[in-house]
């Protein structure tokens, strides 16, 4: 049993966690008629479902589980997988219907019309009450949280955002604040409204596909699933106090160390590579940070219009493509911060703390 | 002269549910009210949709494929359905509420100690997260669709826009109970604007707006200050919040709901394959 435990803390380890969960993602996708189905949602759903219910009988996983904030996540947890389920499913059914020449199951119906009275109103009127019986009966069973009267100078460590702020949180390990708490999601809203005129494939609109609209559901996946609701997840469950990572199964030690040797791109060059000390001038000393970032949002985009992005930049025109590359750099940008803090314990790659100036 | 066993019976007669429920809905009180009576024929179920304020949201007649709760999950409805909810128990809780450090958390405590049906706060908040959930599903499933592609673009924007005050609906309330859960997680997520580029005290460039030898961007003229009305989460910051929180940000998400549910009509209806 502690053996199982220990594996699963080990799991839940971010970057196993996080690279595994993308690896499932991309393998998914690329092989959907075997992932997407009923056996396959069955299993993975009763699985969730068993260590759930096994795992209560810890002490600290239930701690962590039940607090009374925590328990819309889980719901989460099964809501969001179950929904990628289930649109996947239909867009492999969907895919296999266009592949043989019959219509798309919304197809099928879409030129009759129903009077919305009672069709519609009938099914409106049963969410409703199903729902109002929900929410009353969740209210009955679990107060809501109400902690020790606020108290400005006693801080609770951790210190936690609200629960859909977290996924941000989790990104102050691997950004600074003006970044993390600022840009990114910023860059999350324009993105997200940018992607109706980015995406200007005319197919599948309307209906469930993957195969028509490959690229684009791949890549919006990958930010929510992995980017935003894992992260939410991390952040909620796996991080204790002083942000450190703590197992489902593990005690929130308040004395656990993490050692942080993390190390500017600067030093590893200056200091390291050419065997220098530090200049004093900042710009001279994150010379290569500042090539390193222009490189990766200018070079990039021109170098991947005549390469592989080809075809986006012939069907998309400049601006269209521009924009969409940004948008994926910024978005790649965590997840290549990610692995370099990782590999390379890398802090920075541009450190400048007199002007707050961090990347 | 009957008698009074015949009287007696067409008396029940008379007062048997069905005769009852002719009667009111022959009534001049109930046909000034309700129009056009049970929709029993298809016309009628075609004028009520006309005749009803809030029915007339939906058009008359609407795709089969566009209905089915396989293709919807029903999420947008939902969302809307949480918002009204939240809308009402929150009007509920602020006969109670007093947004000033020395009641906020003792009405809080009051709320379900002392008020008859002590479950709103209750209903409100996991209320208000199930709202947060519902709203991102329902994004994914307009996005797994491909929904959000012409003619529907601009309404994916009003939608993005809808997520962002779901959020910021849901943090300013959070604030609200004056708990230590509640001080914190704010102090917590608005500290983050204090590192905003330019325009927070400790944020990139800040420290290059002076006039001569005045800093312009200090940690009493940044945007954490706008956002809290001091330099820390106090009084100032519950009276923001609450104000955002009760009117600012409701009138601004329910005419976007307005624009978002007028345009889905113009646009054509939920979505279907052309």
């Amino acid at each position: 049993m502690e053996f199982i435990k220990d594996f699963i803390n080990f799991l839940s380890d971010p970057k196993i966690l996080i690279v595994l969960a993308s690896a499932l993602l991309f393998v998914s996708l690329r092989y959907p008629h075997k992932f997407y189905t009923d056996r396959a949602a069955a299993i993975v759903f009763s699985g969730m479902a068993l260590f759930l219910v096994l795992s209560m009988f810890d002490a600290d996983f239930r701690l962590i589980v039940s607090k009374p904030d925590n328990v819309p996540i889980v719901g989460m947890l099964f809501l969001v997988p179950f929904f990628t389920w289930f649109s996947m499913r239909e867009a492999v059914r969907n895919d296999k219907r266009l592949a043989d020449g019959k219509p798309l199951t919304e197809q099928e119906e879409t030129a009759e019309k129903v009077l919305t009275w009672p069709d519609l109103v009938y099914t409106e009127l049963i969410c409703m009450v199903v729902l109002t019986v929900v929410l009353i009966g969740w209210s009955l069973l679990l107060p809501a949280p109400i902690e020790e009267p606020a108290n400005p100078s006693a801080s609770p460590n951790p210190s936690k955002a609200p629960w859909y702020f977290l996924g941000l949180q989790e990104m102050l390990v691997y950004f600074d604040p003006w970044l993390a708490g600022v840009v990114f999601p910023s860059l999350i809203i324009v993105g997200l409204m940018a992607i109706p005129y980015i995406d200007t494939n005319p197919k599948g609109n309307g209906y469930y596909t993957l195969k028509e609209r490959k690229w684009e559901i791949s890549v919006f996946l990958f930010g929510f699933l992995v980017l935003w609701i894992l992260l939410v997840i991390l952040g909620t469950f796996l991080r204790g106090p002083n942000w450190s990572f703590f197992g489902p199964y593990e005690y929130w030690d308040l004395h656990k160390l993490e050692a942080l040797v993390n190390v500017n791109l600067s030093e590893y060059i200056w200091v390291k590579a050419l065997g220098m000390g530090l200049p004093g001038n900042p710009l001279i000393r994150e010379i290569f940070g500042f090539i390193a970032i222009l490189a990766y949002f200018l070079a990039i985009p021109a170098v991947l219009a005549k390469t592989s992005f080809k075809r986006f930049y012939n069907t998309l025109g400049a601006a269209r493509y521009h924009t969409m590359v940004f948008l994926l750099l910024a978005m790649a940008s965590l997840p290549i911060k990610m692995v370099l803090r990782w590999l390379f314990n890398l802090k920075y790659i541009v450190g400048i703390p007199e002007y707050f100036f961090n990347i | 002269m009957p008698n009074l066993k015949d009287r007696l019976r067409e008396g029940l007669e008379f007062l048997s549910p069905s005769n009852v429920g002719k009667y009111i809905q022959e009534s001049q009180i109930y046909r000034s009210i309700f129009r056009v009576g049970v929709p029993d024929s298809d016309r009628k179920r075609m004028l009520v949709m006309l005749g009803s304020v809030f029915l007339h949201l939906h058009p008359v007649k609407v795709r089969k494929s566009g209905i089915r709760m396989r293709y919807t999950w029903c999420m947008g409805g939902i969302t809307f359905f949480l918002f009204l909810v939240l809308t009402f128990t929150g009007l509920l809780l602020m006969f109670y509420y007093r947004p000033t450090l020395e009641y906020a958390y003792v009405d809080i405590i009051d709320l379900r100690e002392q008020v008859p049906l002590g479950i709103m706060r209750e209903i409100h908040r996991w209320g208000a997260h199930a709202m947060v959930i519902s709203v991102w599903l329902h994004m994914y499933r307009v996005f797994m669709t491909g929904s959000y592609k012409p003619p529907r673009e601009f309404n994916w924007n009003v939608g993005v826009i809808l997520l962002v005050l779901t959020l910021l609906l849901s943090f300013t309330g959070y604030l609200l109970p004056w708990d230590q859960l509640a001080i914190w997680a704010i102090t917590v997520g608005s500290g983050m604007a204090r590192a905003t580029p330019f325009l927070g005290h400790e944020g990139p460039g800040a420290a290059l707006l002076t006039l001569g030898d005045i800093p312009l961007v200090s940690n009493t003229s940044d945007a954490r200050f706008a956002l809290l009305g001091g330099r820390f989460v106090g009084e100032a910051a519950l009276l923001r919040f609450y104000v955002l929180h009760c009117v600012g940000l409701p009138l601004v998400a329910g005419f976007l709901m307005a624009i978002h549910f007028w345009r889905i009509r113009r646009d054509g209806g939920i979505s279907g394959p052309v």
